[in-house]
């Protein structure tokens, strides 16, 4: 085993695989009929390539890759609305350095910025409460985004400034949720799922009680993983069994730091901050039911949207007309629902590539575009070529 | 994104707004731990390792885990990734006059 060495237990490790080997024979799925099994979140799908554990594991077995990367699931229209209060001459923009090369319709915050915005990359958005300080006359706005995982960040550093009577720091906020789109993509007729490895710094501070719908009311399981390769195979080996002995559960694999109820702390501090909207783009999986949070009036006046007068609702109602395609010849929708792979779109590794990404799944290296072009992109092209060869 | 890095605490800069500092792989940080200081009160939680995110303290974990976690993070890359985030942007804000 070529990638022995990187396991924390390899010994371990190659009982795993034998286990999951021997999981997979019961559940009678073959390589033409596989088990399809969807890593969530993002940082999974770039473990899992990082380590080639799609090929460790049986054929039978195929990796879905889940929506769970945020910056790409994050609409043009919002990164449109970024720029809009970015280019605003008393605004100082902070963002994760991950958000900057996301294209919106207008380019990207990289590029407002090379046109002269003020945009600045910030570790935190404490980062961001900090030059406001320094700064009392400009206008410090953070972009938030991310899932539960940095909910908490910015829910406390709003409550900060709240506490210390701040007037010029706002949050933008895009803050998704990962349950809805699982719910969304199990909705889906022309999905197909058998069962999910579920995110693990999301479960930190969510628990597990909030994926209980995918066992209960779906039928599916779902695992909580750690992104550590032993976690990711123990994680598989755990989903395989349920389904070979026909049940539907949720378990933890990640235990060791994901207690069942989640941060109540960091839950507290969301639920004070923050309240769901009634519905939230994705890129690739449209509008989904109360799968983002705005901020509550208690805290309206460091909301970013009431500030600069950029609503959700109302940028969408300035780009109606101009109701934004996906860029032509691309198939980011269908990649991000898990329906085909990155190489199945023309634009993979030719017009788009890591350095000069058309679509947000090239951006990040949780990106399943990212991940395949990383790792994998020449080989899952030469399995193509094979598998086309054989089929002619 | 969610990834997160491992860090030890090592000092208390402020209890009443929960800041403390963390030794990530050398580098120095201020972060928040409000999330995991529980009934204790800052003062016990130095010494603790922490999975860091954002600048925030989200869970406390032992330090084999934490040893564990940094491998996992080196071999994926994240681990220098976040650590040149912190510097830079403690250098912009060394920039920003206050
Ligand atoms: S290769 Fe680029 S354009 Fe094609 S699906 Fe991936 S991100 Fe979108």
């Amino acid at each position: 085993m070529k990638y022995a060495d990187e396991f924390r237990d390899p010994v371990k490790a190659k009982a795993v695989l034998a286990a999951i080997e021997r999981a997979v024979a019961e559940t009678g799925a073959t390589p033409q009929e596989p088990l399809r099994v969807m890593e969530i979140c993002g940082g999974h799908t770039h473990a899992i390539f990082r380590y080639g554990l799609d090929k460790l594991t049986p054929a039978a077995i195929e990796f879905v890759h889940g929506p769970g990367c945020p910056v790409c699931v994050l609409p043009m229209t919002r990164v449109d609305e970024c720029l809009e209060i970015a280019e605003r001459p008393e605004v100082i923009f902070t963002t994760f350095g991950d958000a900057m090369r996301v294209p919106g319709t207008r380019g990207s915050l990289m590029q407002a910025k090379a046109r002269g915005a003020d945009i600045r990359m910030v570790y935190s958005p404490l980062d961001a409460l900090e030059l406001a300080r320094r700064i009392p006359e400009r206008e410090v706005v953070f972009f938030g985004l991310g899932f539960e995982t940095t909910m908490p960040s910015t829910a406390l550093t709003v409550q900060q400034a709240a506490r210390e009577g701040r007037t010029n720091f706002s949050l933008f906020c895009n803050h998704i949720l990962v349950p809805p789109p699982i719910r969304a993509l199990l909705d889906d007729p022309d999905m197909r799922l058998d069962g999910f490895v579920g995110p693990g710094h999301v479960s930190m501070v969510i628990g597990t009680a909030p994926y209980d719908f995918i066992a209960r009311d779906y039928g599916k399981p779902l695992v909580v993983a750690g992104f550590e390769p032993l976690d990711l195979l123990q994680s598989v080996l755990m989903v395989v069994r349920q389904i070979a002995e026909g049940r539907a559960e949720v378990e933890n694999q990640y235990a060791r730091v994901v207690p069942s109820g989640g941060n109540p702390a960091a839950l507290a501090a969301v639920e004070a901050v923050f309240e769901p909207r009634d519905a939230f783009e994705w890129r690739g999986l449209g509008e989904i039911d109360k799968s983002g949070v705005r901020m509550r009036e208690a805290y309206a006046a460091f909301d970013a949207e009431a500030k600069f007068g950029v609503g959700y609702g109302a940028a969408r109602r300035n780009s109606r007309d101009a109701d934004l395609p996906e860029l032509a010849g691309c198939r980011c929708g269908e990649v991000v629902k898990g329906m085909v792979k990155p190489w199945a779109c023309p634009k993979f590794g030719t017009a788009c590539t890591p350095e000069t990404p058309l679509g947000a799944l090239m951006v990040s290296s949780e990106g399943a575009c990212a991940a395949y072009h990383l790792y994998a992109g020449v080989r899952a092209r030469a399995v193509d070529a094979e598998s086309e060869r054989a089929v002619s | 994104m969610c990834l997160g890095i491992p860090g030890q605490i090592v000092e208390i800069a402020d209890a009443e707004t929960l800041m403390g500092v963390v030794d990530v792989s050398g580098v120095r940080r201020k972060v928040n731990l409000a999330c995991v200081v529980g009934e204790g009160g800052p003062d016990g939680l130095v010494g603790e390792w922490v999975l860091v995110h954002v600048g925030f303290a989200m869970s406390r974990i032992d330090p084999a885990e934490a040893a564990e976690t940094l491998r996992a993070l080196e071999q994926l890359g994240e681990a220098m990734e976040e650590i040149e985030k912190i510097r830079a942007a403690e250098e912009m804000l060394g920039e920003a006059a206050p």
